[in-house]
């Protein structure tokens, strides 16, 4: 017993072990590229949008669930955002601010398969992964939307000094994701639901109604990381947000947060989110084809559920 | 040796953290007999076959099959010494025919083919052998269950079983397929096949078996002939026995009024349940497994519906949909699986105490963390949760003290009607008295307890009334001066209504 304590302090600890370890080494596998503060704000842009995602990515898998819709809502908001800027001459706020209400109610599509007819999560969002993805391309007949109003760049290209807009939207969203797990009841109900549902039932809470909470908070953030996604891009296409759910899930569980549900920390996660970022843009400064970046961000996965599931088999011994 | 055992069991212990399930159990079984064994719930019946098929390694004892002495089991040891067990719940693939089934994990084969024409046939024969009806083709999801279980016999039988261990095969049938079940095991006897029969339905017992082997708390009571035995004998050797266990004294606190009241409910398995509760009472529910108990506590905690029929509480009518909507009504339920149901061992023991009022102590969703903090101190101090602090998870704690913290949720939801369901089962015996003072702590403040328990002593012991439940129905109420184990056991097994039927 005591030595599942200290071991779960070295294990989220050893994350951030892992990701100096990993900037020490592409420090000086790119002669010192990585480390220049050009190099470090652009890392900062790359992982602003999937650390954003990433928040609503923790809630799900904290209550043992799985949300494949995110890439798909993703590609959704950029479509729909630009459309309707572009092509209905919306005004930039309205659109930002309809896009999100939109993926939110996604988030809550996904939650009512999920919580009131008991689809398994992972069928239920890879069944809204395909339909809205379709429906981006309905939407856009394929062709990229571009030409929005300069001001659209406030989410992905400007910054205040030196430190860009979208990092700091990502980090009042770590902020809010940490507030929600750590001093909302919400969060209680969170680690007592991937706990033990049947008891956390028992207990008083109404585990449906935060299913539907937890779904329409993860398409929500997926909807924000959207918006920061296009403003960063300028142009909306439809193969935008393909596979990110992988990368999503790639960085929670990478930070730690168990796929049993009920053990995870959003520190873990910032930890993730940094590790896959790095890794991305070192392999990129290296000249790591796109193909073999895929080889290693599925090995990382694997490691990492690995690991986790392991150490849950030593537990239970 | 003058007698020819097949199986004998000797001095059989098996200790669990904390719990000793058997204390020491001997058991012999002859060959070509039908041994019954009886015990009261939780006296070890389960976990004594558990030990014969290895699923269970006692802690000390010895197992002789054929005269070949074992420590312990293993299922692989069991198999090849021809020992098979018919659990209550069978191991058949629902979409695989009923020969597929009846040689499931070593079919016959043709070279590198499955010989599905030899399987029939041979399954046909086997099926013939017992003289049952079933289409070898048909699939196993289309039989009844007394015919799923006829395919668990016969596949024991085929992988020459020479002991047969049953537990409660009657339990899942109709009394159709129950007919037809005993003609089964009397062909076997006859084929000179052993047989340890389990069942709490004494009329079983004594249709069936040669000799009855009683069991009480983990611990070998008597075997006797069964043509020699009574029913009174029989549920006196399951049940009788002093009151070896102190129950802490309770001052005087039943009240007049009544706080619970169920008018005719039927749901859940429940038929025509009618009941008052007051304040200040335990009022115990005794019965067997599976006689309707938990069912009752789940309708009135919300978790499952309710179909018919009133359940006042507090004067005002009210039919909760949730538990949360129970709990908010001050009723509270300790569920009998702590580990399934009850705790969340993953959690702190904060953050247990505070679950259910959560959303009371937080304002626009926010935690005051300092009553938070000060309710996990409050019902640590009152009801003694002994930890090191209140971070501690939950999971790290003995049985007793995480009943005591799913206790103290309910003291902090400030519940008025606590239902226990087994309250101290897997409690080792101190922290069970404790449990025993929390209870009358509660009655002494005014609120009323429902308490369902499978152990007689406790419910005697505990309880200010008893109410019976039997297959879903009330068929008795005692009041404290008619408490008495003989009468209880004959409620929950249905005899006295028999009786007076004739």
């Amino acid at each position: 017993m005591k030595n599942s304590g200290s071991a779960n302090l070295i294990k989220s600890n050893a994350i951030w072990l892992v990701f100096i370890a990993e900037v020490i080494i592409f420090a000086i596998a790119s002669g010192g590229t990585f480390l220049t503060p050009n190099n470090i704000v652009n890392i900062s842009r790359q992982v602003s949008y999937y650390g954003i995602a990433s928040i609503g990515m923790t809630f799900v898998i904290l209550i043992a669930g799985i949300d494949l819709s995110i890439g798909s809502i993703i590609t959704f908001v950029n479509v729909v955002c630009a459309y309707m800027m572009v092509n209905m001459g919306m005004n930039m706020w309205v659109a930002v601010i309809i896009s999100l209400i939109l993926a939110t109610a996604i988030g809550t599509l996904n939650g009512s398969m999920v919580a009131s007819i008991g689809i398994p999560a992972l069928i239920a969002t890879f069944a809204s992964q395909t339909i809205f993805e379709g429906i981006s391309y309905l939407i856009s007949g394929g062709r990229p939307i571009s030409g929005f109003t300069p001001n659209f760049g406030i989410f992905g290209r400007w910054s205040v000094g030196p430190v860009p807009v979208c990092a700091l939207i990502m980090i009042a969203c770590f902020a809010l994701g940490s507030f929600i797990l750590n001093k909302s009841y919400f969060g209680r109900y969170f680690y007592a639901i991937g706990g033990n549902e049947e008891a956390a039932e028992l207990s008083g809470i109404r585990v449906n109604r935060v299913k539907y909470l937890i779904y329409a908070l993860s398409g929500f953030f997926a909807g924000l990381a959207g918006i920061v996604l296009l403003s960063r891009s300028g142009s909306a296409q439809s193969t935008v947000g393909k596979g990110l759910e992988f990368d999503v899930i790639t960085c929670v569980v990478l930070g730690g947060v168990s796929v049993n549900g009920g053990v995870g920390r959003m520190s873990g996660v910032v930890a993730g989110v940094l590790i896959i970022g790095s890794l991305t843009n070192g392999m990129i400064l290296m000249d790591v084809s796109e193909y073999t970046q895929m080889v290693v961000k599925g090995l990382v996965l694997a490691i990492a559920v690995g690991i986790d599931c392991m150490s849950k088999k030593h537990q239970s011994s | 040796m003058q007698e020819d055992y097949v199986l004998e069991l000797e001095h059989i212990r098996k200790e669990y953290p904390g719990v000793v399930a058997l204390k020491d159990v001997t058991l012999q079984l002859r060959r070509g007999e039908v041994l019954g064994l009886i015990g009261e719930n939780g006296a070890g019946k389960s976990t004594l076959i558990k030990c014969c098929s290895g699923a269970v390694i006692p802690t000390s004892g010895k197992i002789r099959i054929n005269g070949k002495e074992f420590d312990r089991m293993t299922p692989q040891l069991a198999a090849e010494n021809g020992i098979a067990i018919i659990y209550q719940e069978f191991n058949n693939v629902g979409e695989l025919s009923a020969a597929e089934n009846l040689f499931l994990g070593r079919p016959i084969r043709k070279g590198i083919v499955i010989d599905r024409k030899a399987m029939e046939e041979e399954a046909a024969k086997a099926f013939e052998q017992l003289r049952i009806k079933i289409n070898p083709r048909e699939l196993v999801k289309n039989l009844s269950v007394g015919y799923q279980q006829m395919i668990e016999i016969a596949k024991a039988i085929q992988q020459n079983a020479q002991v047969l261990i049953m537990d409660e095969p009657s339990a899942p049938l109709t009394t159709n397929e129950v007919e037809s079940m005993f003609k089964v095991v009397e062909l076997l006897r006859e084929k000179g096949v052993s047989i340890i029969y389990i069942s709490h339905r004494l009329e079983e017992i004594f249709r069936l078996s040669d000799r009855i082997e009683v069991i009480r708390d983990g611990e070998y009571v008597k075997t006797l002939i069964t043509p020699k035995a009574t029913v009174d004998e029989l549920i006196q050797l399951m049940v009788g026995r002093e009151m070896t266990q102190k129950y802490p004294p309770r001052r005087p606190c039943i009240q007049d009024d009544v706080v619970l009241e169920l008018k005719n409910v039927c749901g859940n398995g429940d038929r025509n349940i009618s009941l008052q509760l007051h304040a200040g009472e335990v009022l115990g529910l005794g019965g067997l497994v599976g006689a309707g108990r938990t069912e009752l506590a789940e309708v009135l905690f919300g978790a499952k519906p309710k179909e018919s029929g009133e359940i006042i509480f507090y004067g005002k009518e009210i039919n909760p949909k949730s538990p949360r909507e129970a709990i908010d009504l001050g009723i509270a339920l300790v569920p009998e699986d702590r580990k399934r149901h009850g705790a969340l061992l993953t959690n702190s023991i904060k953050n247990n105490i505070n679950m259910p009022i959560y959303q009371r102590i937080s304002s626009a969703s926010v935690i005051d963390s300092k009553t938070e903090h000060a309710n996990a101190e409050k019902y640590r101090a009152d009801i003694q949760i002994k930890c090191p602090n209140v971070h501690q998870l939950v999971k790290n704690l003995s049985g007793g003290n995480q009943q005591k913290v799913i206790l103290g949720k309910w003291l902090a939801a400030d519940s008025k009607l606590i239902i226990f369901d087994e309250p101290t089962r897997g409690i080792d015996v101190g922290a069970k008295f404790e449990i025993y003072k929390l209870i009358n702590d509660l009655v002494e403040s005014g609120r009323s307890v429902l308490m369902i328990s499978s152990e007689m002593e406790e419910l005697i012991g505990m309880s200010d009334r008893i109410i019976v439940l039997a297959e879903g129905e009330m068929t008795g109420e005692l009041q404290k001066e008619q408490f008495n184990s003989d009468t209880i056991m004959a409620y929950a097994s249905g005899i006295v209504d028999k009786k007076e039927a004739i």
